[in-house]
């Protein structure tokens, strides 16, 4: 189905957070602090309370109250920095221009303390967290991995890593709060989930939830950067209460690269043995990653390992240091992204030292069950998907040998990975109501990031209904409507959708009205392994004389369920694996040592695919079925397509080249360095 | 951003005149905008040029005049210049995006600053922004600055593409100021950091420039070509353009090499010229050309790429020049 605000978007009638018309509005802009450690020993707003239009400076010398004391939105609750480009103060003023300039003088003096912003896998400070994102266990293991090892025919013991990486949605992060005579809370917030940050803003508020309302009609992308509630919405909502008056702001791009959550930089090591016939005799993978003093976020980057390859011994571990910097967060495929990087690009060193095909080491090791748990999987198509694509990607005539195909100064070369995400469902409640036309109104709220949520939505509520999408109205991005999860870990569609067919059922019977709450069919969900897989085959061309690398042709192959719309799912996988391919070549936040915080905060800076990187780009899917998934029987796809895709390439570089560069992003400069 | 006075001159001599200190010249605005907006610039006054009646390509006798006013697409799309110095208009082209160069003039791409990443951050120290702060991206991110010409005080690069052309064109940009008129035949215009990194050319305060000519295009096959690791949209790691003119006898007659991504101004790779001409076009002595250049470089730890780089490109470009 083509989008149905596709209209409103692209005439710029659809409205943004802080594009709504609010009478009498003012403008925050954040004071961000300058050193990475220390204390704020004074903050002296003299000369930014004198500037025009300035209505008020807010920080640590007069925190404004919040009920909850600590962690990325106590905002001016403590004096210590925990990183460079925290917030510190801020200005409110009757102008952004005002507010901005103001805040450029707002001084502030600190007690600087020596930082520490470098990950390391010999750090002193690593430790093993609780558990890692969002409740995985933090190391599994199973079998002897030393001696899995030892009568290994070939062992490859690699370690791969990968930078600081940043979400870059086009609407930077907005909020616009006001409160009522009643002392009830209206934020216009860019957010993923307005139900999670009406309950987020009413805990940092401590307001009952019934006093917040979150309204989010429209986002422009979030990637998981907007799935948490961030400082913007507190920020707004602290100074409309301080000032009396509707408060507006609006990140820079800048500030969005500092205080919006970024993909941890990991340092992941694996250590696989295999015999003869290519079957694992271990597989070890530990990553090390870090976190902020603030709050502990640890990512699950070794989880995919647990699933994929039948392994005797099996081991994952999860080790994190907490750094001098911002709190890292959810960037698409948190954990799998980069874990199965590490995991594919090293299957394929195994491949390369065993003499096996690569897409036939994979088949080799396909397991029964799911090798961490022993659970069986709902379904799992890996095998197919991986025999679908070397077919259409033409893989059987390929010669293994690196580094021998050439068109003038041009080396090719191909590379296959596989991919894997969770097929997760959350409880969430739905309403479907019979309108005064017949036509049928669909509430729920959901969240619409850009990827298709409203018009899956209305597809799935026309065909639980037998009506015709048109006659289908999904209002959703509002968190008076009936309360739901995130956009996030590909569990909207699955999630929503429960809940919007149960209340259309509910609403055929009815006649008129259908209301529903999936929290018990959820719970009461079989015990399986839920997941959609894929096989990514990328072809590149990389210049022998600059080290320059194109991807000349990309393919994906999904296993993910019951396609809902297959224009969407296109969009939402060849999406994927084009922010893959940023990642495989071009992604890349440094962090400063010296001073802290991070460079190239830019788009001019930080690359991402342009379109001219982008040539052949292909995601096909198998028709798979599994009933044990959600009434849709439908796989999340808003996240498989980026996992796979850099080791694909990666894969393909080596060869193309015979060089395994294992440091991402894979730039001409490594190339050459070879 | 600081309040700042506008006004739009109607002639170069008016421009000139309007010139105070803390005064600058607006051209398009794609960087002096935006350096603004970051607190890199703070004029309180700017004197609108790019509407100036200098905007038109012409030619004279056997040279072409380009006014400092003309857009950067209306540049690269010349039939003229398409003709007679393909290098130039392929140069301005793998520049920035279309967008970009449809407001962008060829004064205002002459003059734009550095891209270091330290530059551009007024929380952090520079000595080109802030003479004396020091230069963190010697010891911190230098990945993309410079191998030639380099300063303690200063690794930057001029990230220009259309003035690594020029370079190799040898034009001369006009210039009028308070101190009168005068001609910089290129690549002089920009200079090395030494110890005055925050003057990036030999312009004067007030310095206007109104045109650059180009003289009567080199003989012998030219080309330019640019390094990134995207497609588009992206500055040069190292970018080159060439010259090379080979006799019947198979003697390098004449040869130019311009290289940029490499220092603080376009680089004439000199050493690597002279190496090579009167002597054989081949791919041994494109390869000595270019290691004699490079035997003057200075990379840092993580710029070190490109020394490999410079000479893949010197000899590749001269091998795909010379066939
Ligand atoms: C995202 C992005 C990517 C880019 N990528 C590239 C790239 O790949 N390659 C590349 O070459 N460039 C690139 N650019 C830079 C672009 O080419 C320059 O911004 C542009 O050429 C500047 O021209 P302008 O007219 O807008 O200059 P302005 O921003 O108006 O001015 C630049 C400077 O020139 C001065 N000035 C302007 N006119 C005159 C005059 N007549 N006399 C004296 N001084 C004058 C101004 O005072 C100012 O200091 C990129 C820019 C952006 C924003
Ligand atoms: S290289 Fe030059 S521009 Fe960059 S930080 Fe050093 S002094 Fe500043």
């Amino acid at each position: 189905m083509n989008r149905i605000e596709g209209r409103v978007k692209v005439t710029g009638l659809a409205t943004y957070a802080a594009e709504y018309p609010v009478e009498n509005v003012t403008y925050a802009f954040p004071v961000q602090s300058q050193i990475a450690k220390g204390r704020v020993r004074h903050v002296d707003a003299q000369a930014a309370l004198a500037m025009p239009g300035v209505l008020t400076v807010l920080s640590g010398e007069d925190p404004p109250p919040l009920a909850s004391g600590a962690g990325e939105l106590a905002l001016f609750q403590s004096r210590e920095v925990a990183y460079r480009g925290q917030i510190v103060a801020a200005v409110v003023a009757d102008t952004y221009e005002n507010a901005r300039a103001a805040a450029a003088v707002v001084r502030v003096d600190y007690d600087p303390d020596d930082h520490d912003v470098s990950l390391r896998a010999d750090h002193p400070g690593l430790y093993k967290p609780d558990h890692v994102n969002p409740a995985y266990p933090t190391d599994t293991e199973k079998g002897d991995i030393e001696a899995g090892l030892a009568r290994a025919a070939a062992v490859v013991d690699v370690t791969y890593e990968t930078p600081v990486l940043h979400n870059n949605p086009m609407e930077p992060h907005a909020a616009l709060a006001s409160w009522d005579d009643e002392g009830r809370l209206l934020v216009y917030d860019t957010a993923q989930g307005t139900t999670l940050s009406r309950n987020t803003l009413a805990k940092v508020f401590g307001l009952p939830k019934e006093r917040v309302r979150v309204v989010s009609r429209h986002v422009g992308g979030g990637f998981g950067s907007k799935g948490t509630t961030r400082p913007q919405a507190v920020l707004a909502a602290m100074a409309a209460r301080a000032v009396g008056r509707p408060v507006k702001l609006v990140l820079t791009r800048q500030q969005m690269y500092d205080v919006t959550g970024y993909r941890t930089p990991t340092i992941q090591r694996l250590r696989i043995g295999a015999d003869a016939e290519g079957r694992l005799t271990a597989l070890e993978h530990v990553a090390y990653e870090q976190t902020s003093t603030l709050e502990e976020f640890a990512e699950q980057t070794a989880t995919p390992t647990r699933i994929m390859y039948a392994a005797p011994a099996l081991r994952t571990a999860h080790r994190l240091v907490r750094l001098d910097v911002a709190t890292p967060s959810w960037m698409r495929a948190p954990g799998e992204c980069p874990g199965m990087y590490a995991l594919e690009s090293a299957l394929d060193e195994l491949a390369y030292a065993l003499g096996m095909d690569p897409v036939e080491l994979r088949i080799v090791n396909e397991p029964e069950t799911e090798p961490d748990r022993g659970l069986p999987f709902s379904s799992r198509n890996l095998v197919g998907c991986l025999r679908e694509g070397a077919h259409r990607f033409g893989w059987e005539q390929r010669d293994p040998a690196p580094g021998v195909r050439r068109e003038g100064e041009w080396l090719i070369g191909t590379g296959v990975a596989a991919s894997t995400y969770p097929a997760r469902r959350s409880p969430s409640k739905a309403r479907a109501v019979v309108q005064d036309d017949g036509d049928v109104l669909v509430q729920v709220a959901a969240a619409d990031i850009g990827t298709g949520a409203r018009t899956a939505l209305t597809r799935i509520a026309a065909e639980a209904l037998g009506l015709a999408p048109e006659r289908v109205h999904v209002e959703l991005g509002d968190s008076d409507l009936p309360e739901a999860p995130v956009a996030g870990g590909s569990m909207g569609t699955a999630s929503w959708g429960s809940a919007v067919v149960r209340a259309c059922e509910e609403l055929k019977s009815d006649g008129r009205e259908g209301t529903a709450d999936t929290t018990e069919e959820v719970q009461g969900d079989a015990a399986f392994s839920r997941h959609a897989f894929g096989a990514q085959f990328a072809e590149v061309r990389v210049s022998s004389v600059t080290g320059e690398v194109r991807v000349s042709r990309l393919l994906g192959v999904f296993a993910a369920g019951r396609i809902v719309d297959a224009k969407l799912a296109r969009s939402q996988f060849i999406g994927g694996m084009t922010m893959g391919m940023g990642m495989g070549l071009m992604e890349e936040t440094l962090t400063d040592e010296e001073f802290g915080g991070f460079l190239r905060r830019d788009l001019a800076q930080y690359h991402v695919p342009a379109c001219a990187d982008v040539l052949d780009v292909e995601a096909v899917w198998l028709d798979e079925r599994d009933s044990e998934l959600n009434p849709m029987a439908s796989k999340g796809i808003g996240e498989i397509g980026i996992v796979g895709t850099a080791a694909a390439i990666g894969n393909a570089v080596y060869h193309a080249t015979g060089h395994r560069v294992r440091e991402l992003p894979i730039t001409p400069g490594k190339i050459l360095m070879f | 951003m600081k309040p700042f006075d506008y006004t739009r001159a109607a002639s170069a001599a008016q421009a000139v005149r309007e010139y105070a200190p803390g005064t600058m010249y607006l051209g398009g605005g794609t960087n002096l905008v935006d350096l603004m907006r970051l607190g890199v610039a703070e004029p309180d006054r700017l004197v609108d040029v790019s509407r100036l009646p200098l905007d038109t390509i012409e030619s004279v006798r056997d040279r072409v005049r380009v006014g400092a006013a003309v857009r950067n697409t209306d540049l690269a799309v010349d039939p003229m210049i398409r003709a007679r110095y393909p290098m130039l208009a392929r140069a301005v082209l793998t520049g920035a995006s279309g967008q970009v160069r449809n407001v962008a003039t060829v004064a205002g791409n002459l003059l734009q600053r550095t891209r270091c990443a330290y530059f551009q951050d007024v929380t952090r120290p520079c000595n080109k922004r802030r003479p004396g702060s020091g230069c963190p991206a010697i010891a911190g991110d230098h990945t993309n600055l410079a191998i030639f010409g380099a300063s303690e005080a200063c690794v930057a690069t001029h990230p220009s593409d259309m003035a690594v052309a020029l370079a190799a064109l040898e034009a001369e940009v006009h210039v009028t100021g308070p101190g009168g008129d005068r001609i910089i035949p290129m690549p002089g215009l920009h200079r090395l950091p030494g110890e005055e990194p925050e003057r990036d050319t030999v312009l004067e305060p007030g310095d206007l420039i109104t045109a650059v000519e180009l003289p009567p295009p080199p003989t012998g096959a030219t080309v330019y070509r640019k390094v990134r690791e995207r497609a588009s949209f992206a500055f040069a790691l190292v970018s080159i353009a060439a010259v090379l003119d080979v006799g019947e006898d198979g003697v390098v007659a004449g040869c130019r090499i311009a290289l940029g991504g490499v220092a603080h101004a376009p680089w004439r790779a000199e050493r690597a010229e002279q190496a090579l001409i009167g002597g054989p076009a081949t791919g041994e002595a494109f390869l000595r050309a270019a290691e004699a250049e490079l035997e003057q470089a200075g990379p840092l730890p993580r710029n070190a790429y490109k020394v490999p780089l410079t000479r893949n490109l010197i000899v590749s470009t001269l091998e795909g020049l010379a066939s």
